[in-house]
């Protein structure tokens, strides 16, 4: 390494990272790391006021990355980023919140905060990284590992149903799902700034691979062919009807951007209604209109 | 300490009839709190509800969460993003918001919870009252931190209270508890709520210096740190995980025993700034009767009557019951016979003045398994079985 | 490779951190020039870190800058570089 390579440039992603606290602790091979650029990559594309920003993050792999960028950021209890997240919306709704977090940690134990606040419609951003299993604590078996797949407290494979985490999110009224692999990366930063600057409840679901646990439980490889493979074998089918997005082991993937519609947020619903009802005496609350951009 | 105004438009100044419940939303609203996230839980959704109707009228949000751990994070953040804000459960949903109550103490948040209890355990005796979580409210999440809570004994107490709550809680960057109960919760009463410039209310120390110097856990010189909020541009980064001065993780035991000592330290070394009791004729007692919340109300028919016998009796009332007033307990001990405490449980804040009293006195419980008040019989045999 | 008019093709400059790498090997794989390759020597982790086989060949995609997991490589504008070392400003 040439030492003038380091005092002449620095990466440009530096002003996004703690670079305090890289390396990270994320495994070789790890898919997270590349979604945490992909994140990068569309805030500084879409140009937003990166003080207004706020990342909230479980427990978790996917959970520590609110440790890494640097934006005002919180690392919560297992299971409750979303309900974090829609407190602060809700006491200050200029804020940009994110809620970067795992399957584990969104779809397991914060899976009723998750349908609640997308049926509430909360103006908040979800992107949820699945690796199919819970890897911060060894690789257990998750609500989405894929049906016959091996995991640490399902040594001889699964036998549950996984969710298919965009129909749960359509089921329970979310405006944007779209779904892709880590190697999606233009793709993936593209669907991060259109969740970002649409007002409404947006889901991101980023397949990735996890090296040390869920490959190395199911002879899959490294994290370069599992990457490999989730690539290879997904089909992007804009606007596919989400009842059909279920995930077989080792099966095909349906990528792309499946819901993307609009309905009144919970802040425009309050404040439209309560206006209309109690006239004089309502307080406005929040800004009325989308001039976020 | 920045000292502020109340807004005029939260607070109901007048006389008005109200119980407990109300009173605690009226108490709430006059001290500021603009985001309110619940979950309906008897006896205590009157509060909830009376923060629906009247929050919109005063620039807040009202929310009610899916269950009470989505309430109690959402109470987190929002306190983060600047905004005053309250819950109110009772003895079930107590328990549920027990691991993010340790999440606000490790990420000094201010927050207000009401707890209007009733009888336990489990479902226990939902319309019914009880005293039976003081000490879950001080032991209840898991690790070593500490917490501050009130104990009203009538509808007006219940609306001062919790302006004083709020007020703790920002001036320490901790949970503040108000323990209620059943009781109180349901009886209407007299209720004086002032004028807003008679209100005095303190606001978070906010951190006024260079950004690139701000360190989001750096003691002041009253133990409690600067607080920002998000959305200001600082860029910090706050974790549940034992944390450095920066917000940071660090895993070991030398950062462990910095983050948890100051959390203890934090209050216990400005105890003296939190503890309010109130007493009557405590300096020739022989027996000093101590109590809180309702029993208290009902322990002075006891005490009238002990007294008309000729017992030198002297009442102490726990308004702040945490922490706990051991240094005037200790005092106590000393010069008199016997402490007698009737609570509406099998035994808990006895436990405490046991502890302190270090053998030096008796000390004889008046136990009450909910459900009711004590009947100030059994109280007044108690007071003249230690007076022999 | 034929361009129109004054359309002229990007050149990119390389830098990797080679201690940072893990070796994961996302960078080889997905280069669509094939620029790197993954070397025989040790970083100070243990990791085998790639060197860059064909500068030339570089386009200035930034592919193995998004898709690098560890934030350990990046390209920049080759135009830039040389202009920065005739101590050229741009405009």
């Amino acid at each position: 390494m040439k030492k003038e390579d380091q005092l002449e440039e620095k990466n440009p992603m530096e002003d996004l990272l703690r670079m305090d606290r890289i390396p990270h602790i994320w495994c070789p091979g790890c898919g997270i790391g590349t979604v945490v650029t992909s994140f990068t990559e569309a805030l500084k594309k879409s140009k937003l006021d990166l003080d207004k920003v706020v990342v909230v993050s479980g427990i978790g792999c996917t959970g520590r990355v609110a440790g890494y960028v640097k934006l005002d950021s919180f690392h919560t209890t297992h299971g409750r980023a979303v309900p974090f997240a829609t407190g602060l919306k809700l006491a200050n709704p200029e804020l940009n919140v994110v809620v970067f977090s795992g399957d584990g940690d969104i779809a397991g134990i914060g899976g009723n905060h998750f349908i609640h606040a997308a049926r509430r419609n909360m103006d908040i951003t979800i992107i949820c990284v699945n690796n199919f299993n819970y890897a911060m604590t060894g690789g257990q078996v998750a609500a989405t590992t894929p049906l016959g797949a091996n995991a640490s407290t399902a040594p001889y494979g699964n036998f549950e149903f996984p969710f298919s985490l965009p129909y749960l999110a359509d089921a329970a009224g979310a405006t944007y799902i779209a779904r892709w692999t880590a190697l999606h990366l233009r793709r993936v930063t593209k669907s991060i700034q259109e969740a970002l600057s649409k007002r409404g409840f947006s889901f991101i679901e980023v397949i990735t691979p996890c090296v040390t646990l869920y490959a190395r439980r199911n002879r899959l490889g490294d994290g370069l062919n599992l990457l490999k493979y989730y690539y290879d074998n997904s089909e992007i089918h804009h606007g596919a009807d989400t009842r059909t997005l279920d995930i077989s082991y080792q099966g095909k993937l349906v990528v792309g951007k499946f819901v993307d519609k609009e309905k009144p947020t919970f802040l425009d619903a309050m404040n439209k209604h309560l206006g209309k009802v109690l006239g004089d005496k309502y307080v406005l609350y929040g800004r009325i209109n989308d001039d976020r951009d | 300490m920045k000292k502020v105004k109340a807004d005029p438009k939260g607070v109901l100044t007048g006389s008005h009839y109200l119980d407990g419940d109300h009173s605690l939303a009226e108490g709430g609203l006059a001290a500021g709190c603009r985001f309110f996230a619940g979950y309906p839980i008897t006896p205590s959704t009157e509060t909830a509800e009376r923060f629906s109707e009247r929050i919109p009228t005063v620039g807040g949000v009202f929310i009610q969460m899916e269950d009470e751990l989505g309430s109690i994070a959402a109470l987190i953040g929002a306190s983060w993003a600047g905004k005053k804000v309250m819950t109110v459960t009772s003895g079930p949903g107590f328990s549920l918001m027990m691991e993010n109550i340790g999440l606000a103490c490790m990420m000094e948040t201010p927050i207000v919870i009401a707890n209007v209890q009733r009888g336990g355990p489990s479902t226990g005796l939902p319309t019914l009252t009880g005293q039976q979580d003081m000490m879950q409210v001080r032991w209840g999440s898991h690790g070593d931190y500490e917490i501050i809570a009130l104990s009203p004994d009538s509808p007006q107490e219940c609306f001062d209270l919790t302006i004083e709550a709020f007020n703790l809680a920002e001036m320490f960057r901790v949970p503040v508890f108000v323990m209620t109960d059943e009781c109180i919760g349901h009886m209407h009463e007299k209720v004086v709520i002032p004028p807003a410039e008679e209100i005095e209310l303190v606001e978070r120390k906010w951190y006024t210096g260079p950004k690139e110097k701000y360190l989001p856990y750096k003691p002041d010189k009253d133990l409690v740190p600067f607080m920002i909020k998000a959305g200001d541009g600082y860029r910090f980064h706050t974790t549940g995980l034992t944390r450095d001065e920066r917000g940071y993780p660090v895993i070991n035991a030398e950062c462990q025993d910095v983050c948890v000592r100051h959390l203890i330290d934090k209050i216990n070394k400005n105890a003296d700034k939190i503890i309010k009791l109130e007493e009557e004729e405590i300096d020739n007692a022989e027996i000093v009767v101590i109590s809180y919340g309702i029993t208290s109300r009902v322990a002075i028919k006891a005490v009238q009557k002990a007294r008309k016998a000729g017992i030198k009796v002297g009442t102490l009332r726990l308004i702040t019951v945490w922490p706990f007033p051991e240094i005037r307990i200790k005092e106590l001990a000393k010069k008199i016979k016997a402490f007698v405490f009737p609570e509406i449980n099998c035994g808990q804040i006895v436990l405490e003045v046991e502890r302190c009293s270090w053998g030096q006195t008796q000390v004889i419980h008046v136990p009450h398994c909910g459900g009711w008040v004590h009947d100030p019989d059994d109280i007044f045999h108690a007071i003249k079985e230690a007076a022999k | 490779m034929v361009y129109f008019g004054d359309l002229k093709e990007k050149k990119g400059k390389i830098h990797i951190n080679k201690d940072r790498c893990k070796g994961c090997g996302f960078c080889v794989e997905y280069c669509p020039k094939d620029v790197l390759e993954m070397s025989d020597e040790f970083n100070i982790k243990g990791y085998h870190p790639p060197y860059i086989k064909n500068e030339d060949e570089c386009c200035y995609c930034q592919l193995c800058e998004t898709i690098c997991p560890e934030f350990a490589i990046f390209v920049t504008l080759k135009e830039k570089e040389e202009q920065r070392e005739k101590g050229e400003s741009r405009p």
